[in-house]
């Protein structure tokens, strides 16, 4: 009985590490290039230049708070058969990214190998940290404000950065990569012109965030953002800081709270109706609802909600 | 007025334009193409940044790409291991960066705290009234593009235990992860947990009797684990190690070597799959052989079965969540007279019922695995509190029924806070 079961136990260990090497040998090289993103405006962005060259996919959802994924076993499904991981970077992603590199078995995507790309590096980061920072601040993101992604013109920088990596990486339709980069370039320049046009009557007005995640938004489309629900990032409110807020709101007439889908709606909304202002759920990501499935869509559905808001609150 | 603006703007532009190409343009003409050729320009600045920062960052990589001639040489003229890795870093200074990019060569370090209290007696498994239970230094880093490397060591208010401390392979081919060094073994869930990650303040009653304590079954050895590939989005892992064939001490001795030839072996193999998008299952076999303190001839097996169950709604995820688990883990061990065959069992559920805090129950059931006739019985109310990511305050009432004759009531409370950048930790 006990021979059987030691025998068992050593036959178990060694059949468990041969039927994984045997039986199932890794899939045929696929012709397309497997792309995977952290978040669904990367994917969106490879998706405009890869086109029908590549099969793409986000690890995060758009309605999801990009600073708090759970690092599931079914990503690494993806994460395995991936030639392309391209993340948001600076930081962004460091609770949950780096042990589904590691984990995944996947040379082609560890970090600095030919397949991992950090798209911050085409970027315009703002809010870069200067001095010494502590953790007293709350959650701050060292390398700057990893949020880029919500200006239209950081949008065109990563787009090209990725049509460049494509082409890297698959020199065969390297021109197909940058004749689509050109004309999402071209298209996203007349989208912008009429967001700006949109926008243009709102420029200079004040607006408060829930979390700092619309420094580059604000910026591109000339909003200025006086302040913030949470009082440190990733710090829940508190009720002398939401008082504060109030307070601020009201002193400096601002009418417009911007707060993201995966946060609660009960302290903004108490605000909103203190200050007789508007809560606007704007989505930071392609995928916040689900008309939303482009990068323009992205802008046409915030820019519709802001003007709206501030038509409402002159 | 807005007129003048407008003509200040273009000469300003004009002006910029002249000194990038030396050629003069009158002002107001062409404006369209100046606009273009400033954010080409600013594209340009922006793509340099860019580049400056990935090459501040690989700063503390590079020197580990290049090891090749420079650890030898460093060797030859230094023969202490600190200064040979002062020497290998020192050839990075470049003018004033110097500090930084040496810097950048760290590993991240973190500092966990883990401050116990308990009140209540308890004379089966007494416990000081205040505690710090332990310090955790980790220290992770990318070794070179082949490997990465993590060290966790354990400091107790006496003595220091390296808890791991491993390379992992993750460039191999056919996807093998294979893991050479000390580790907390992947026999079951709780195991491979460190403290500072449990949802309560002890580890359940089943881990000290049957899988060798707070330590578990923590051993020198290699480890290879690799994905299956399967249908129907299930993800399916199996996991295969070998130790030396020592864990755990004194009254929680699990395995122990006499000769080289009394190793373990550790397989694991797990089985998961999305529900959907907010409840998934994950489903683990383990099996453990080793020697026990009796001698070679002694030989201790462990089975394991656990089962969890996570629900977390994605647009709420960081106000609502629930995990439930199990584990069931059958001992056989040989000992004179006869063979003790023990079973051990917990369940438990944590609910986080507001963004920073968390409400959980543990029903705890062991034998004892030198006296399996003797059963050990208890159950755990948990409450815990995140003032952030970084800090945890717990509350925990146990109750334990120690083989029908003895029963305990205690109180622990548990501090747990966070210094450095602690890695991530596995799913």
């Amino acid at each position: 009985m006990n021979h059987f079961f030691s025998r068992a136990g050593r036959l178990l260990a060694i059949a468990a590490i041969a039927t994984t090497s045997l039986c199932f040998p890794p899939a045929a090289a696929a012709k397309k290039l497997n792309v995977v993103t952290a978040t669904t405006d990367l994917a969106a962005l490879a998706q405009e230049v890869g086109g029908d060259k590549i099969n793409v996919e986000s690890i995060a959802r758009g309605y999801q708070d990009p600073h708090f994924v759970e690092a599931k076993p079914s990503f690494l499904l993806k994460l395995r058969q991936a030639d392309l991981l391209v993340i948001v970077g600076l930081q962004l992603e460091i609770g949950w990214l780096p042990p589904l590199i590691t984990q995944s078995g996947n040379a082609r995507i560890q970090v600095g190998a030919n397949g991992y790309l950090d798209a911050s590096q085409f970027a315009e980061i703002l809010e870069i940290p200067q001095g010494s920072i502590t953790r007293a601040m709350g959650d701050v993101h060292p390398l700057g404000n990893p949020h880029y992604w919500l200006d239209p013109d950081n949008g065109r920088r990563v787009a090209k950065g990725i049509a460049g990596k494509l082409g890297e990486m698959d020199p065969a339709d390297a021109a197909y990569f940058q004749q689509r980069d050109q004309d999402f370039e071209r298209r996203l320049a007349e989208a912008d012109k009429k967001w700006q046009a949109e926008m243009k009557p709102f420029h200079g007005r004040k607006v408060v965030t829930y979390h700092n995640s619309a420094p580059n938004f604000a910026r591109h489309f000339g909003l200025e953002v006086v302040g913030f629900i949470e009082p440190r990032p990733g710090i829940p409110p508190t009720p002398s800081h939401t008082l504060d807020v109030i307070n601020m709101m009201k002193r400096d007439h601002v009418k417009v709270i911007m707060v993201e889908p995966y946060f609660d709606r009960k302290t903004p909304d108490s605000i909103a109706r203190e200050t007789g202002g508007t809560v606007v759920e704007y989505l930071p990501s392609v995928g916040g609802v689900k008309e939303v499935t482009t990068y323009f869509q992205l802008f046409d559905y915030d820019i519709a909600l802001l003007t709206k808001a501030f038509q409402a609150n002159p | 007025m807005k007129l003048f603006a407008l003509i200040c703007v273009c000469t300003l532009f004009a002006g910029f334009a002249c000194a990038q190409s030396g050629t003069a343009v009158p002002g107001g003409q062409d404006t369209a193409a100046l606009e273009q050729k400033v954010r080409d320009l600013e594209d340009r600045l922006i793509a340099l940044e860019g580049q400056v920062r990935v090459l501040k960052a690989q700063a503390g990589q590079a020197p580990a790409a290049t090891p090749a001639g420079a650890p030898t040489e460093a060797a030859s003229q230094a023969p202490a291991p600190a200064e040979n890795v002062a020497a290998v870093s020192a050839p990075v200074s470049l003018g004033g960066a110097g500090g930084s990019a040496a810097k950048a060569l760290n590993p991240d370090i973190s500092m966990i705290g883990d401050f116990i209290g308990y009140a209540g007696g308890n004379s089966i498994q007494p416990s000081p009234a205040l505690q710090m239970h332990e310090s955790e230094i980790g220290m992770q880093a990318i070794i070179d593009p082949y490997a990465r490397g993590d060290f966790f060591l354990s400091f107790g208010e006496t003595g220091v235990g390296l808890e791991e401390g491993y390379i992992t392979f993750t460039a191999l081919p056919e996807s093998f992860v294979v893991r050479v060094g000390k580790m907390r073994s992947a026999f079951g869930k709780v195991n491979a947990m460190h403290n500072h990650v449990l949802p309560w303040v002890d580890r359940p009653l089943v881990t000290n009797s049957l899988v060798g304590g707070e330590d578990g079954i923590d051993d020198a050895g290699v480890s290879v684990e690799r994905i299956i590939p399967f249908p129907k989005g299930i993800f399916l892992s199996a996991t295969g190690q070998l130790f030396r064939g020592d864990s755990g001490s004194g009254d929680e001795l699990v395995f122990q070597s006499h000769q080289k030839s009394d190793v373990s072996t550790v397989a694991h193999l797990r089985g998961y799959k999305d529900l959907n998008e907010s409840t998934n299952l994950d489903l683990g076999l383990s099996y453990a052989r080793g020697h026990n303190e009796l001698g070679t001839n002694f030989v201790t097996s462990l089975y394991g079965v656990d089962a969890t169950l996570r629900w977390k709604p994605l647009r709420r995820a960081i106000y609502h969540s629930f995990v439930g688990r199990s584990e069931f883990i059958w001992s056989q061990r040989q000992q004179a007279p006869f063979e003790q065959r023990a079973f051990g069992m917990y369940a438990s559920g944590e609910y986080q019922f507001h963004r920073r805090w968390f409400l959980g129950g543990r029903y705890d059931l062991s034998d004892r695995p030198r006296q399996a006739n003797l059963t050990d019985k208890g159950g755990s109310v948990i409450l815990t509190y995140w003032p952030s990511e970084f800090s945890q305050i717990r509350g925990q009432y146990r109750f334990t029924d120690y083989a029908g004759d003895h029963r305990t009531n205690e109180l622990l409370m548990q501090v747990i806070f966070s210094l450095g950048a602690h890695g991530a930790h596995p799913f």
